[in-house]
Formats: structure tokens, C-alpha cells, sequence
């Protein structure tokens, strides 16, 4: 274990927590030009997670301490998942302790707190809000842990830095597998951060919102955090597309320094990509019914199953 | 070869014909015309085979044998008696408006197109020809069997269509297994399907392909056979379809697709060690008697009653085959024969009898004798024959099939006869008092063409005493081949 | 690592997998005729890759054949059926999508395993995509069990032609010529066939739902 790796590490999660909110200031940004409307400022969300901070917390008399602890937890288990995702160097200290199977568990650890604590206080939206979640999540995580599978299956490890290693390494080759997980990992990333056909971001509709139904009760530091932890979820979610559809670029072995000066500006422009090709999708279909959801995820597994079973049958 | 051009051609020349000039009052002539030369061509055709033996011929492409030889005969034979006994039939259904001039004009060419694909079936040595002539069997009688129009015809004609379909194309399947496991013997262009060249090399033939080619090949022929499970289709045909139509579904077709699974039998069984392909028709061919005769027994439409009763015999047949060994491969073939005779001239009397009440109901169908002798002794005696009276030939071939059970395989031999019981007294009860009884027909204009069902009976009942020594000796060659 | 056009096969494969699953889920009638135009073009593709990979130039004929026949004829037959029907309808189906899809995996599943034993025989490069064809015959036999319309079982009918045809190719590079031919001209009778009869179905029903033709019963009461 060099100091090199140690010093990647670090700069993966001062990263991940730097760039997260301009990811999401960069997709919105991207959706506002695609929908003819003037854009609202890049750094926006900087703006509001510092103002958030500045403010002073209001929280209900009957909330209990978990409704306290939850946006910590949240907001914890989101940057243990940016240091296993590897995406700016796959030689993690940090990494080898968690495969993929336990970063699924770290996104569930997340949900299952965030839908506590919406239904801590008692509101109806909470409660609402909390069983939308958790019905998406029942239905997405089969599908992601399928699209994990079909990835470990053609690396034979389940350890993220192993697969992008492999996966980084192969011939050039057509694999029918990896396009299929690439479009169910696609619409399994759409329902988990609350995106358009499942959920949308930018709206309060109480008939419609998941999300933000959770959130209503929040405010302050608790409020800034969770909006943080969002954005890192998408930031997350983004590089494991990433380093499993496209992982040319991320520094590998931990000595190249070079690799690694390269590896971030080659982040910042698959990211910037993946942002703009999200908020297409965001801004060419619309959001579905939340008993549709069922669907879009089936699908979702579905398309998952079968890169499993043509990975199987055609070997590769 | 000249022959076997003849006997295709005719047909084929006969159907375009009498598509392209459309319905005339010598169309009906013309059928028969064209029926009578096939049935000519092929008995020139057999007389060649008897002289010369054996023939393959146009680049391997036809081949006659001892197993096909007979059943092109038969064939030709049969649509030659039922272009007979449809002309007075069509007669009567065009005066009573059931059809009109475009669709008797549909009618007649499709009978010819249908019997020229039953001769290509027969006759051809490829496989896959085999397979595109069965298809296009089924297109050409589904246009038939909806021919009046009716709600039920088009029920009846949509299920045969898909359920045909759907079967023909899993027999697809096992050819183009077949096909696979061929083409690493013989080279994809050394004719890899052919018939003769497989069964030259059936031993080397790879054992996990062949059996799972005869699963397929068994279901999608068999759903033609109408094999039970596989059988929904075969009574809705018979029934809505115009009775001529019934006869040579009946009497040929089933036969056609049962000629196929046979084939591919042959070479499954050369391939394979054990008796797996044997066990599969055996069981298939059991399921079909048992369910049919208990079937039997409930239906009302007398049209319907002889098609559960083909299904049975059809099952018979195909147990036989499965047994294997000269006497019942034997009494297979025979049976075979003497079907198709018998039950075609059943429809042709049950053809009149329906014509004459106005009715297919059996309730509404009574005192046959007295109304119309012929008509009523007819359908009496053509029952008799299929029951498995003697001296008909369908009681020497099922004495043979049964005392063979008894010996190879005794624990099917209570199933079949308690089967055969069942059959016997449904169908008997049924077509009883149709035949004698207060008679409620009324006279037809036309006279009834009965010439057909008494030739075919004289047959049965002359290959129940007597077999000629050439067809027995080519049922004693083909049953060799057969195994 | 197979060579490049291998890896084009097993992408066209992906592809009618992919379509025989759209098929099954789809809901209208004419996104599934335009879905079965689809997958007859990943067919005749990947019959054309077969043909430009191994050199079994008789293949180019069996690829024009399909695009002939299923990417353009016979989509347009049963497009002017529609519009001459002036049937535009949903298609209703006996079973949810959900359940019909976890159906469809456990069939690939069953066809997949089915095909193994078999492939493994095979010399041909394109051996592997062998079960992927049985899974969509599989699936097509599905689509005709759980449609209710007349239009869609003929649609499941003519995509289980489909999994056959690319049975023949990835097993043995093809049946010959003569045999190809005739399934084609059958095909296409069938279609034509099954037309006609579209028309007299209506006449008498005034629809082409098939639950009306569901009045011949085994045991007559």
C-alpha cells in the first residue's frame, strides 16, 4: 500500500464532494438550453448548500433522534461510496473493503434511513413519500445487482477496482452483455435519483413527488446535507456508469502520477457527457405514472437478466 | 420418371387449370377428369415399380419404395373416388346457395392443388421438400374447410390454421436439427437432406440431436397426424368443412403426415440405441386411442363422431409403428390402407345422409334403410367395417396389432381393448339408429353417387380375406424398413 | 477472442432477442408489425455477416430473401390489411406484461440449457447464437398464447418463422436453396392466405377478436 494510494483516495472523495453539486448545476443547466428556458446559474447548488448551512435548524417537536442522525447517515454512506467507486484511480486502499454487492447495500443503508425519517414525523407526505421510495427501491436493486453481476461475471470479481481493471484492459470487442446492462443500469440510475420517468427533481406536485416528499420536513444544515448527499448519489451513480461502460482513462497502478493528472480532467469530460446525455433522456420522455413504475423497472431487471443470460450463452 | 412427373403433374396442371377458366357446369368433370388421370398416372407408376423396383430418380430428388409406392396409389385412388362423389355433393350444396360460383371454383383447384401437395409429400426424397409440401397441404384445406363461410367454419378453419402452423413450424425445427446432424456427414451440398443418403448413414447419425430432432419432428407432424394431445383441430376440420373435404382429410392427409413421422422414424431409430423413438410413438399413439374413445361417446354432430374415430385409428396406427417388427409394422401399413378406405366411404354415405336430412345432428339423422337404401346400407356397413368386423381388413389388421400387443407389450394390450370396446359401442349406438328407425329424409334431386362407397368397401372387405402378393410383399419390404 | 463479424452475429443476436422481447410487451398493433419489419432486418443482417464471415455465398440469396420478404413484403401486406380492416386497436393480452416477461426469462432460461448440448456439436462460428434462436421461437409461441387478436397470433406466428430461420443459420449456415424457397413461398401464401380470411372473419364477426371463435368444444353439451 503506497502513499500514493492513500493520496488517490483522498482525492477521489475531495473530488466526488467538490464536483457533485456541479453535476447536478451542469444537468439542470443542460435540461434548461434543451427546453428553450435561460439557464439558472451553474453553481447554484454550491449557493444553496452554503446558504442552507448558514441558516438555523427548525426540527418538529416529536421528531426523534433518528430524524436527527438520518441526513449524517445519508450523507456518511454517500461518500464511503465515492471512495469504493472507482473513478479517478482503481488502486484504492479504501475500496478493498467493500465489493459491489456491499455499495448496493451502502445506496439501501441510505434509503432505508431517509424513508425512517420521513415517516418519523408523522406527516402524510412523509409517509407518502417514504413508501414511493421504498417501492422504487424494492424494484431498482434486483435490477442493479444484476447489471453488477453481469459486469463481475465477465471480470470474475465482484471487487469494482477488479472489473474496471478487466474491463479497462480487454480487446476491443463488441459485447452485446454490456450494452444490455448499459441501458438497464440507464433506467435503473433514472428511478434511483429521483429522475424524470420515475420521479422528478424539479417539481413539489404532491401527487406526483417521491423524493422530495421525504424531504419536506428538513431544513438548515440537515436540509444542505441531504441535498449534498443527493448530489453525490448522482455523482456516484454517474461513475459507476462510468467506470463500467466507459473506463478508458481511470489511472491504474498507483505510481503514475501522470495517470492519475490525466484521469481527472478525463473525468470532468465523461461526467460532462453524462450529464448533458441525462438530461436528453430527462427532457425526451415523460414522467410516467408511479403504477407504470413496475414496468419501466421489469424492464429495467429484465434487460439486466438478459445480458446475465447472453453473457452466459455467447461468452462475451 | 415419366410417371412420377405424370402423377405430379396432373394434379398441379388440373389446379391452374380450373382456377385460371373458373367455375363452369364441366368443372366438376374436369376434377374428375384431372383426378382420373392422376389416379392413371399412378397406377402406371406402380405397375413400374412392380416391373423395376425401387426408383430414385431427377437428381435424387424423387424416390419410390416399397413403404410410398402404395400410398401414392391409395391417394390418388381416394381423390380420385371423392372427385366422384363430390360432383353430385357440390351439386346439391350450390343449389341450396351453401356456395356460390367464385368459391366452387376456389373449391375445385384447391382440391387439385391439395392432392398434387399430398403426391409431392409422398414422392419426394428431400426432407425439407417434405416439410413444404405438408405446409402447403394445410394451406390449400384451410381455404377448404372454410368454405361455407360460416362462424363455425371460420372457428374450425383458424384453428387448424394456427394449431397446424404452430406444429408445422416446431417439425421445422427438428428438420433443421435433422439437417444439423446430416450436414457434418454429408456436406452441406452432398444433399444432407435427403432421404436415401440419411438413411444410408443413419448410424453415424449424433444421438443427442437426432432425439431431440424426433421430439420436435413427432409433435409438429403429429399435430397433422392429430395425435392427442395435439388433436383440437382435427374435429372442428372434419366437421365445418365440406364433406368431400372431410373424406380426404381423413382418408389422406392424416396419412401423408403420419408417412412423414415414419420416415423420420426410420432414421432416428438407426441413429439411436435404444427405444426412445419407439417409446414416444407407442405412448402418444395409446394417449390418442384412449382419448378419442372416451370422446366418442358424447358427440352429437355424426361428422364430428367419425373424425374422434380417425384420431383413434390414427392412434392405432401410430402404436403399431411404434411397436415395430415385421407383424405389426405389417398390420400398421395395412391398417393404414384399409382406413383410409373405409373411413372415406363413411363420410361419403354420412356426406348423403346429412344432404338428405338437412342436418349434421345425429338426432336429427334416423331410418337411413328406409329413406335411401343404398345411403343407409352404406353407412351401416362402412360403420361395421371401421368397428373392426370381420371379414373386413380393419379387423385382420387390428387382430394382428393386438395379438402382437399382447405378446411385446401385454400392459397396453387391456388399455387398447378396453379402448376399443368403448369406441365400439359409442360409435355403434350412435350410428344404429341413424340406419334403421322412423325415417326422417327426405328425396334428394340428385342421385346420390354411391358407386364410390361400395368400390371402396369391396376393397376393405377383399383385404380382409385376400391381400395380393404384390402389396403384401411391399408391405413385408416396407415393415423391414421400418424396423 | 472470436473474430469481428463472430462478434456482429452475437450483437444481431442480442438484437432479436431484444426485439422478441419488445414484441412481447409491445401494446399496439402497428408498433408491432413495425417491430417485426425489425427484427426480419437484424435477420437478414446477420444472415448477410454469416454469409460475408464464412464465405458461403448461397447465404447472400437467403439474406435478400428475408429483406425481401419480411422487412418489406410482408410488413406491407399487413399494414394495408389494417388500414383495409380499419382495425387500429390496443392489443389486449390474457396475461399482465410483468408475469408474461418473467415467463419469457424462464423460457430463455429453459432454451438456453436446451441448446447447449446441441451447440456444443456444432462446427459453426456462430454456433452460440443457436439458443438464443430457440428462445425466440420460444417467445413467439408465447406472443401467439397470450394474444387475443388475430392480427398479433399471425405476427407471433411469422416471428417464430423468424427464430427458425436464424436456427438454420447459426446452426449449419443455412438449409439449401431449394428448401429455403419453399418455407419463403409458404410464408408468403400463408400471409395472403390468412389475409382473405381476416376479411371473412370480420364479415361474419364484426371484429377480429378471437373470443368469438371459441364456440367448438371437444364435448358438444
Amino acid at each position: 500500500m503506497t502513499a500514493s494510494a492513500f493520496l488517490s483516495q483522498f482525492a477521489q472523495v475531495a473530488l466526488a464532494l467538490a464536483l457533485a453539486p456541479l453535476l447536478v448545476g451542469w444537468v439542470n443547466q443542460c435540461r434548461a438550453w434543451l427546453a428553450n428556458r435561460s439557464a439558472p446559474p451553474l453553481l447554484l447548488t454550491y449557493r444553496t448548500i452554503r446558504k442552507l448551512f448558514m441558516k438555523d435548524a427548525v426540527v418538529a417537536s416529536n421528531a426523534s433522534p433518528i430524524f436527527r442522525l438520518t441526513p449524517y447517515i445519508v450523507f456518511g454512506a454517500m461518500v464511503c461510496a465515492a471512495a469504493i467507486v472507482p473513478s479517478l484511480a482503481t488502486d484504492l486502499p479504501f475500496a478493498l473493503a467493500a465489493d459491489a454487492i456491499a455499495l448496493v447495500g451502502l445506496f439501501a443503508l441510505a434509503r432505508v434511513f431517509i424513508a425512517l425519517a420521513a415517516m418519523d414525523i408523522g406527516t402524510a407526505f412523509g409517509t407518502l413519500g417514504a413508501r414511493r421510495e421504498m417501492f422504487v427501491g424494492f424494484l431498482a436493486e434486483p435490477a442493479l445487482l444484476m447489471v453488477l453481476f453481469t459486469a463481475s461475471l465477465i471480470s470474475g470479481s465482484t471487487s469494482l477496482p477488479a472489473i474496471v481493471d478487466t474491463l479497462a484492459h480487454r480487446e476491443l470487442a463488441i459485447y452485446p452483455s454490456l450494452a444490455l446492462a448499459g441501458v438497464a443500469f440507464t433506467m435503473v440510475s433514472l428511478a434511483e435519483n429521483a429522475r424524470i420517468p420515475i420521479d422528478n427533481p424539479a417539481t413539489h406536485l404532491e401527487l406526483t413527488m417521491i423524493h422530495e416528499a421525504m424531504l419536506l420536513e428538513y431544513s438548515a444544515r440537515h436540509l444542505a446535507l441531504i441535498e449534498w448527499a443527493s448530489a453525490l448519489k448522482l455523482f456516484n451513480y454517474s461513475c459507476i456508469g462510468l467506470a463500467l461502460f466507459f473506463p478508458f482513462g481511470v489511472a491504474q497502478g498507483s505510481d503514475e502520477w501522470t495517470a492519475i493528472a490525466i484521469s481527472v480532467p478525463v473525468l470532468v469530460a465523461k461526467l460532462a457527457a453524462g450529464g448533458f446525455a441525462l438530461a436528453l433522456i430527462e427532457t425526451a420522455s415523460a414522467k410516467l405514472r408511479i403504477f407504470r413504475a413496475p414496468e419501466f423497472l421489469g424492464t429495467a431487471f429484465l434487460l439486466a437478466v438478459l445480458a446475465m443470460l447472453v453473457k452466459l450463452l455467447l461468452g462475451n | 420418371m415419366i410417371e412420377i412427373l405424370a402423377v405430379l403433374g396432373f394434379p398441379l396442371a388440373g389446379g391452374l387449370l380450373l382456377a385460371a377458366v373458373g367455375h363452369r357446369r364441366e368443372a366438376a368433370a374436369a376434377n374428375i377428369a384431372a383426378s382420373l388421370a392422376t389416379f392413371v398416372a399412378s397406377v402406371a407408376l406402380t405397375a413400374r415399380v412392380i416391373v423395376d423396383g425401387p426408383m430414385l430418380v431427377l437428381d435424387r430428388l424423387f424416390f419410390v419404395d416399397p413403404f410410398n409406392v402404395f400410398l401414392v396409389t391409395l391417394t390418388a385412388f381416394v381423390g380420385f373416388t371423392t372427385a366422384l362423389f363430390s360432383r353430385p355433393y357440390m351439386r346439391v350444396e350450390h343449389e341450396r346457395g351453401h356456395v356460390d360460383a367464385v368459391r366452387l371454383r376456389l373449391y375445385h383447384s384447391m382440391y387439385q392443388l391439395f392432392s398434387f401437395t399430398m403426391l409431392l409429400a409422398l414422392l419426394t426424397n428431400n426432407m425439407g421438400i417434405l416439410w413444404v409440401a405438408l405446409e402447403a397441404a394445410t394451406l390449400t384445406t384451410v381455404l377448404l374447410v372454410s368454405l361455407y363461410r360460416t362462424p363455425a367454419s371460420l372457428e374450425a378453419a383458424w384453428k387448424y390454421f394456427i394449431l397446424c402452423g404452430v406444429g408445422i413450424a416446431q417439425a421445422l425445427f427438428g428438420t433443421i436439427l435433422l439437417f444439423f446432424a446430416a450436414e457434418k456427414l454429408l456436406g452441406a451440398a452432398g444433399g444432407a437432406l435427403l432421404w436415401t443418403e440419411l438413411n444410408a448413414v443413419k448410424g453415424q447419425l449424433e444421438p443427442t440431436v437426432l432425439s431431440l430432432a424426433f421430439v420436435f419432428l413427432l409433435v409438429g407432424y403429429g399435430t397433422k397426424v392429430g395425435l392427442a394431445p395435439l388433436h383440437n383441430w382435427l374435429p372442428d376440420a372434419h366437421a365445418e368443412g365440406p364433406t368431400p373435404v372431410s373424406a380426404v382429410l381423413s382418408g389422406l392427409l392424416l396419412n401423408v403426415a403420419l408417412y412423414a413421422v415414419v420416415r423420420c422414424k426410420v432414421l432416428v431409430d438407426g441413429a439411436i440405441p435404444t427405444a426412445f423413438a419407439k417409446n414416444l410413438m407407442m405412448g402418444f399413439g395409446l394417449v390418442s386411442v384412449v382419448v378419442a374413445a372416451f370422446l366418442l361417446s358424447r358427440q352429437k354432430d355424426v361428422k364430428r363422431l367419425f373424425a374422434y374415430s380417425s384420431i383413434e385409428h390414427m392412434g392405432i396406427i401410430t402404436f403399431a409403428f411404434g411397436m415395430g417388427g415385421p407383424i405389426a409394422s405389417f398390420a400398421g401399413l395395412l391398417h393404414m390402407t384399409v382406413h383410409s378406405l373405409t373411413k372415406s366411404a363413411i363420410f361419403f354415405a354420412v356426406g348423403h345422409a346429412a344432404q338428405k336430412s338437412g342436418t349434421q345432428q345425429i338426432d336429427g339423422i334416423r331410418g337411413l334403410i328406409t329413406a335411401s337404401p343404398v345411403v343407409g346400407w352404406g353407412l351401416m356397413i362402412g360403420t361395421l367395417a371401421i368397428l373392426g368386423m370381420p371379414p373386413f381388413g380393419v379387423f385382420a389388421s387390428e387382430f394382428l396389432i393386438l395379438t402382437t400387443a399382447m405378446r411385446e407389450q401385454p400392459w397396453a394390450t387391456p388399455l387398447l381393448l378396453v379402448a376399443l370396446g368403448i369406441a365400439f359401442a359409442s360409435i355403434f349406438s350412435k350410428v344404429q339408429p341413424m340406419a334403421f328407425g322412423e325415417p326422417s329424409a327426405a328425396r334428394l334431386p340428385h342421385r346420390p353417387a354411391m358407386a364410390p362407397v361400395f368400390v371402396h368397401l369391396a376393397i376393405v372387405l377383399m383385404l380382409g380375406l385376400w391381400i395380393p402378393p404384390f402389396l403384401a410383399g411391399w408391405y413385408r419390404q416396407a415393415a423391414r424398413l421400418i424396423g | 477472442m472470436p473474430p469481428f463479424y463472430a462478434q456482429l452475429i452475437n450483437l444481431f443476436a442480442a438484437i432479436l432477442l431484444l426485439l422478441s422481447f419488445a414484441m412481447l410487451s409491445q401494446r399496439r398493433v402497428l408498433s408491432l408489425i413495425d417491430l417485426f419489419a425489425a427484427q426480419g432486418l437484424a435477420l437478414a443482417a446477420s444472415t448477410a455477416v454469416v454469409a460475408w464471415g464464412t464465405g458461403q455465398h448461397h447465404l447472400y440469396w437467403s439474406a435478400g430473401l428475408t429483406f425481401g420478404l419480411k422487412v418489406l413484403l410482408l410488413p406491407w401486406i399487413l399494414y394495408r390489411l389494417i388500414r383495409r380492416l380499419n382495425v387500429n386497436w390496443d392489443v389486449e393480452r390474457l396475461i399482465n406484461v410483468p408475469t408474461t416477461m418473467l415467463i419469457g426469462i424462464v423460457l430463455v432460461v429453459f432454451s438456453f440449457n436446451l441448446a447447449v448440448p446441441i451447440s456444443q456439436l456444432a462446427s459453426t462460428v456462430t454456433r452460440s447464437t443457436l439458443g438464443i434462436a430457440m428462445a425466440c421461437v420460444m417467445l413467439s409461441f408465447l406472443m401467439m398464447i397470450t394474444r387475443r387478436k388475430a392480427i398479433p397470433q399471425v405476427i407471433g406466428f411469422l416471428s417464430m418463422e423468424n427464430g427458425l430461420f436464424f436456427a438454420a443459420t447459426s446452426a449449419t449456415y443455412g438449409m439449401p436453396m431449394v428448401v429455403e424457397l419453399g418455407i419463403a413461398l409458404d410464408v408468403l401464401v400463408g400471409v395472403l392466405i390468412l389475409g382473405v380470411f381476416f376479411f371473412q372473419i370480420r364479415e361474419q364477426f364484426d371484429s377480429l377478436d378471437l373470443k368469438h371463435l371459441e364456440s367448438l368444444r371437444e364435448v358438444e353439451e
